[in-house]
């Protein structure tokens, strides 16, 4: 290191500190205010006591908890399930978008008919379809757990959109690095494997993980083919007691489930824009 | 009181500067007077661009000042934004805006920062556009022109806001070699017009014809300086001297 601070540098230094407490002195006063205005607006209403009894018994939330827990554990299965199914057949259908010539044409075809269909398909409307509907078939060997078809109906439509991430990002790859993985002798999968998608998928990572937290609160949406997952298993309490905090406690779990992913993308970003910094 | 000539445009003292614990700068003091054009040259890495980068209030220094006009703006209670209104700077890459045209890049700054009407800014922004040869590119974006043109309309934007200081960071070290003529040619024309102007560069030849001081910096420290002749012809120190004679040997000295 360098020799000790100048007395002015050391002033300045000093200086920035008192300018940095008094921001945070700011910050945190605001957010007092703000929060005691919120609370004090809200339970002041008229309605509130009724609310609170309504939406907020501390009793029958615990007592919901055990029942919509062992839903929530639905849900994450059905949700790592998807999430597998849905990153491999996005990046495939990505692929398939990709594909240049003429002999492809067919193949290109069929992957935007596929993105055009799925994602303009309301995520309800594919549910009643395929859940409903599929079962009626009666065909040997295909299931009817609604769980099962929720799953396949989750990954049908989060392909479509998870296929355009990854398009995006592969044809964002500057054309001179598939140039330069062409001239090493590289044939199209290989340059597509080794130099194209790795920086591709890189690039794509935060809106990635966006759509996997969208992802993450519609496997509540099985619930509409009776799977007993964390929202059904809240209606069932509610229906029982008359009251909507089991809706509430199922709402809260889902948002600390959303928790973790949310800061693991804040880090991939921050991560991404230190790579940046650094080159 | 001083008359206002006397007051270097440029005064920066004891600079300091470290990124983590890697000291670049370990006290730099140097001056620019007006109508005058200081030549920084040295090694990679000996701190050039962050000098340049720190007087442009890029950075946040670590010790010293930067004073303009005599004014401290480094100085953290000090509005930096209106310093650096008052200079310009180019940068070796170019950092054109790639969404713009020629003349939007030019008028930006002009209209947004300094509230000149769209025509009065295109009006200026044509003609500097002209002083630099491009006066037939204002419609076309960026990454039609080559590096040389680039370069060109990164310096007609720093200019189209009348900066007291024009600070030039390598900006040859991208071109090709027979595009760097183009863009010298420029710089000489604004130094033999009295710009005040602050570059580093590794075109010794240039430096000797168009500066008024040479400093070689080394090691975060200004080791010598001196009019162009002494420091790249006959340099006191023997750090300067190896410097020069790697040039030689790179056939780019003569």
């Amino acid at each position: 290191m360098t020799s000790e601070r100048s007395p002015l540098a050391q002033e300045r230094l000093a200086y920035r500190r008192s300018r940095a407490r008094r921001s945070t002195l700011i910050a945190l006063a605001s957010t007092v205010v703000f929060a005691v205005v919120l609370v004090v607006g809200v339970t002041s209403t008229p309605g509130w006591p009724r609310v609170q009894a309504t939406f907020l018994d501390p009793a029958i939330a615990v007592s919901s908890l055990p029942a919509i827990l062992a839903g929530l554990w639905l849900n994450i299965r059905v949700l790592v399930v998807t999430e597998i199914g849905v990153l491999a057949l996005g990046l495939l259908i990505a692929m398939l978008r990709t594909l240049r010539g003429p002999v492809f044409f067919p193949l290109r075809t069929l992957a935007t008919g596929y993105v055009d269909l799925f994602r303009g398909m309301p995520l309800l409307i594919a549910l009643y379809l395929i859940g409903f509907g599929v079962p009626a078939l009666r065909l040997q060997g295909v299931p009817t757990s609604a769980a099962v078809l929720g799953t396949i109906t989750l990954i049908l439509i989060y392909s479509a959109y998870v296929a355009e991430v990854f398009r995006a990002g592969i044809e964002s790859i500057h054309p001179s690095q598939r140039a330069a993985a062409r001239s090493l002798g590289l044939n199209h999968r290989q340059s597509m494997r080794l130099v194209i998608l790795p920086q591709a998928v890189r690039r794509v990572l935060p809106p990635l993980l966006n759509d996997f937290v969208a992802l993450q609160k519609d496997v509540g949406l099985i619930s509409v083919l009776g799977a007993v997952d964390a929202i059904r298993a809240a209606q069932i309490v509610s229906a029982r007691t008359f009251n909507f905090t089991p809706y509430v406690v199922a709402g809260l779990l889902f948002v600390l489930l959303a928790v973790p992913t949310g800061r693991i993308a804040d880090a991939v970003a921050a991560r991404a824009a230190r790579r940046q910094g650094s080159t | 009181m001083k008359p206002v000539s006397e007051v270097p445009v440029l005064d920066v003292r004891g600079l300091v500067k470290n990124y983590g614990t890697t000291p670049v700068l370990r006290g730099v003091d140097l001056t620019v007077q007006e109508h005058q054009v200081v030549a920084l040259i040295g090694s990679s890495g000996s701190g050039k661009s962050t000098l340049l980068r720190c007087v442009d209030l890029l950075e946040e220094i670590d010790d010293g000042r930067v004073l303009l006009d005599g004014v401290d703006v480094s100085d953290p209670r000090a509005d930096a934004a209106a310093a650096q209104r008052r200079m310009g700077i180019v940068f070796q890459a170019f950092n054109l805006f790639p969404h713009m045209t020629v003349l939007e890049n030019v008028t930006l700054a002009p209209r947004v920062v300094h509230g000149a009407s769209g025509r009065e800014a295109d009006e200026r922004a044509r003609e500097l556009l002209a002083r630099v040869g491009l006066e037939a590119f204002d419609g076309a974006h960026p990454d039609r022109l080559s590096g040389g043109q680039q370069q060109r309309v990164a310096i007609a934007r720093a200019l189209a806001v009348r900066p007291r200081l024009l600070l030039l960071d390598e900006i040859t070290s991208a071109l090709d070699p027979e595009l760097v003529g183009e863009v010298l040619a420029i710089v000489r024309e604004l130094a033999a017009g009295g710009m005040t102007i602050l570059m580093a560069t590794h075109e010794m030849g240039f430096a000797k014809q168009v500066a008024d001081t040479v400093c070689f910096l080394d090691g975060g420290r200004v080791l010598e300086s001196g009019p162009p002749g002494q420091v790249l012809g006959d340099p006191v120190h023997e750090r300067t001297r190896r410097f020069l004679a790697h040039l030689v040997d790179a056939g780019r000295l003569t």
